[in-house]
């Protein structure tokens, strides 16, 4: 088995091993759709979000949810590696140590996939929220969301001096980020000035996205150019900052 | 040829001078040892060696490949035991293994590592559940999982108990007895003495001996001296007559006879033809430590 394959599922391994990290990643999403989906205000039309149905407008936010659990828990794991020395251990072997990163975000984007799928099958089977019409849009939209979450949990983690400090950081700035993807209140509900400001923040752009696929439309340009923006920026300042030890 | 060359090597912190000048060469399948006190420069010297630090000035060769400039090719021939690095806590002895066999062309088998490690019962152990001992033996096993030509062993036995340290230089020497040259960084003299064939002593970043364990002792000072109770009243000019003898002592109910070269001979058979029993006869020689001290001007652990 190459390097990169051996480690992939070691990591995947560990993963599930820290039940914390896969409740919280796995988990947490489908239940709190769940929990939406059971109030029946949320299942009716509202004419606040122009007719549509409240739990078809939550289905876009909790898979970008999703996607925040895992580059939390990216930034917690890298952080502590290097903490504890296991990154500096592992620079003493012929791997190259961006193949530690590849595995990660290997492990990270499959099973947020999973997440992904697990939400969107209980959203059309418990509560009739249409399937992405346009596929393709749909898994371009993600992996630009995905991309450009992991980047900034990415970027935590290269900043972040201890792994405890990044799980605190990665969660402080994903909290108002998930308030901009319309967590509390969604985008169609929002005023101009706030839809405005969700417009350039990564998940807020990538609900946007997602919404749109479902639809049946590709996603805006500025959306797409948000999400493209924030792994440059994010990704490229992680590794400018990154230490191995 | 030698295997490891180190040349003028100069490692600064800031103001700090680390490294300053230091030289030695390493031949195939030898021990070798760095020793110093804590804070000389040893470990600094050894991760501009294994490539995890870029020197300021100076040359290192390794297995011909200079570490500043390797493309992977060293690493796959040096193993390094580092200080103070963990693993995942939760990964188990025997997942460590398989992973860090796939980083190598040509891994050990590592089952038999395992088994040489004395970590065979505990294949499915999680890292944080081992001793520090198991601890230490999984460091070494992951250090020779690649089939190395050259292990890099740092402060090895720290920590560990005596029992413990014992059974790991035995493993050193099962080690080299199967081809590895062993770069060795300690600051305890008995175990410099018992594994090295070659030490070099730093001392605040500056290399202040490079010789043979005997050959340090030797280098300081020749003398011996020989203890013992005379089972009869001996006239102290028997032994002061002998040219290897330069004084003679007593110290309560002992004999005790400075000398050099046979000394023990020399006294022994001196007292035989007196028909004198030497009774607790001990011979003490200038220890590692004593040479340490003559060479730094100060105890290595003060």
């Amino acid at each position: 088995m190459s390097a990169l394959t051996r480690l992939t599922a070691t990591e995947t391994r560990l993963f599930f091993r820290e039940p914390m990290l896969v409740f919280f990643a796995l988990a947490f999403p489908p239940i709190v759709l769940v929990v939406l989906g059971s109030i029946p205000a949320m299942r009716e039309p509202n004419a606040s979000f122009g007719g549509m149905r409240v739990i078809s407008l939550y289905v876009p936010i909790i898979v970008v949810m999703g996607l925040a659990m895992f580059a939390n828990s990216l930034s917690q794991l890298f952080a502590t590696y290097r903490e504890k020395g296991v990154l500096r251990r592992m620079r003493t072997t012929p791997v190259r140590p961006g193949v530690m990163l590849g595995a990660q975000l290997l492990m990270s984007t499959g099973l947020s996939v999973v997440t992904m799928l697990v939400v969107l099958a209980i959203g059309r089977l418990a509560f009739d929220v249409g399937l992405p019409r346009q596929l393709p849009a749909y898994l371009v939209s993600y992996v630009l969301a995905a991309l450009a979450v992991f980047a900034i949990g990415l970027l935590v983690a290269a900043i972040a001096p201890t792994g405890k400090s990044a799980g605190a950081t990665a969660s402080l700035l994903f909290l108002p980020l998930m308030v901009f993807s319309g967590l509390w209140m969604p985008r169609a509900g929002m005023n101009d000035v706030l839809r405005r400001i969700s417009d350039f923040t990564p998940l807020g752009a990538g609900v946007q996205s997602l919404q749109d696929a479902t639809a049946g439309h590709w996603p805006q340009p500025l959306h797409m150019a948000v999400m493209l923006g924030w792994t440059i920026v994010a990704g490229g300042l992680a590794a400018r900052y990154f230490r191995w030890e | 040829m030698a295997i490891i060359e180190v040349d003028g090597l100069v490692k600064r912190y800031g103001d700090h001078t680390a490294v300053d000048g230091v030289s030695f060469a390493v031949e195939h399948g030898e021990i070798f040892g760095i020793l110093g006190p804590n804070g000389a420069g040893k470990t600094t010297t050894v991760e501009c060696i294994e490539g995890l630090r870029t020197r300021d000035e100076g040359t290192i060769r390794v297995c011909g490949i200079d570490p500043q400039r390797d493309n992977g090719e060293l690493r796959q021939m040096l193993g390094s035991q580092l200080q103070e690095s963990e693993l995942p806590d939760k990964l188990q002895v025997g997942e460590a293994m398989e992973l860090y066999s796939s980083f190598y062309r040509n891994p050990a088998d590592w089952h038999e590592l395992i088994d040489m490690l004395n970590l065979a019962e505990k294949i499915d152990t999680q890292f944080r559940h081992l001793s520090g001992g198991q601890k230490q033996r999984l460091s070494i096993a992951l250090a020779l999982v690649g089939n190395p030509r050259v292990a890099v062993l740092d402060e090895l036995t720290t920590g560990l108990d005596p029992q413990a340290r014992r059974d790991t230089w035995d493993l050193i020497e099962g080690i080299r007895d199967r081809g590895v040259t062993i770069l060795l960084v300690t600051h305890f003299m008995a175990e410099a003495e018992r594994l090295c064939d070659k030490l070099a002593v730093i001392d605040s970043g500056r290399l202040v001996a490079l010789d043979s364990p005997a050959g340090l002792v030797a280098r300081v000072d020749g003398r011996q001296r020989v203890r013992f109770r005379p089972s009869a009243p001996l006239d102290h000019a028997v032994l002061t007559a002998l040219p290897e003898v330069t004084s003679v002592e007593r110290a309560g109910g002992q004999l005790v006879v400075t000398g050099r070269g046979n000394l023990l001979l020399a006294v022994t058979t001196a007292l035989a033809r007196n028909q004198v029993v030497a009774a607790d006869l001990r011979v003490e020689q200038t220890s590692l430590d004593d040479a340490f001290v003559a060479l730094t001007g100060r105890p290595i652990d003060a």
